[in-house]
């Protein structure tokens, strides 16, 4: 059997231009996926869309090295969770350490705790959080948080896949996510209290 | 039954990233069920956190512009 090795015959030549097109495509196919997390580790919207090009731009380039049939979406996500630390992202204060006790039932106690009513729904418990607080609460998360949070809750990535994504141990992401949920709670809870 | 004292909500409360994120195994996914079903203070407990991931994913999201839309396309490869 011959290998697939770049060859210059035309037939070759169509077949590698055609491959190209539908990756391309179907990379195009997951860019709302892949802004909305962008959107989210960048400060702003403007550096959240040079993120996305810069990310379809290395993608486009490195097309030979995706295998087809492997999981692109994980693909895409994996150049734009490095780029992002390329950026320069470093500048970001040491992980929290803080301890966290409250457990997972917290914010919803909180909640209904600061409307006294514990009859409500649990609707309108969730329409007390304002989603400028959402926002708030997530980019305040330390990035290495901030990322497996995004990947899981976000973009619905496995755990196993945002492990590779971002090159660390599935233990790694199964408590990143713990702490990151608990965190992004603590901190709309808070909020809320505030507010009410 | 052991005399092991043990809080069966408490139980259940840790069992719930997991059982949301679906990575309970068949057992432990039953055990919650079974409790869930007779326990109305977990069970609100459930539905509000289901009903705030998707709170979260909503409130956080943004759609993407049609200009950046377009920039995307025409990085594609010239034909």
């Amino acid at each position: 059997m011959s290998e697939t090795t770049p060859d210059s015959s035309p037939r070759q030549l169509a077949a590698d231009a055609r491959d190209r097109v539908r990756f391309e495509e179907e990379a195009l196919a997951l860019s709302d996926q892949v802004y909305a997390v962008a959107r989210r580790l960048a400060g702003s919207r403007e550096e959240a869309e040079d993120l996305v090009q810069e990310t379809y731009a290395r993608a486009f380039r490195a097309w030979r090295s995706f295998e087809p049939g492997t999981n692109l979406r994980a693909w895409l996500f994996r150049i734009l969770t490095n780029l992002n630390i390329d950026r320069g992202r470093k500048i970001q204060r040491s992980p929290d350490t803080q301890p966290l006790e409250e457990n997972d039932y917290f914010l919803y106690n909180r909640l209904e705790e600061t409307t006294g009513d514990g009859n409500s729904g649990e609707r309108q418990v969730v329409e007390r959080l304002s989603q400028n607080d959402a926002v708030t609460a997530l980019a305040d998360l330390p990035h290495d948080f901030r990322d497996v949070v995004l990947l899981v809750d976000l973009a619905d990535f496995t755990y196993s896949d945002a492990a590779q994504i971002l090159d660390i141990p599935i233990g790694t992401v199964m408590s990143r996510l713990h702490r990151g949920r608990r965190i992004l709670k603590r901190s709309l809870a808070e909020t809320a209290v505030e507010e009410s | 039954m052991s005399g092991f004292a043990f809080d069966p909500c408490e139980k259940c409360e840790q069992m719930m990233q997991p059982y949301l994120d679906r990575v309970l195994t068949e057992e432990e996914r039953a055990e919650a069920e079974e409790h869930l079903d007779g326990c109305s203070y977990c069970r609100k407990r459930y539905r509000f956190e289901e009903d705030f991931r998707q709170f979260v994913r909503l409130a956080v999201s943004e759609p993407m512009s049609p200009e950046l839309k377009a920039k995307l396309r025409d990085l594609r490869t010239p034909l």
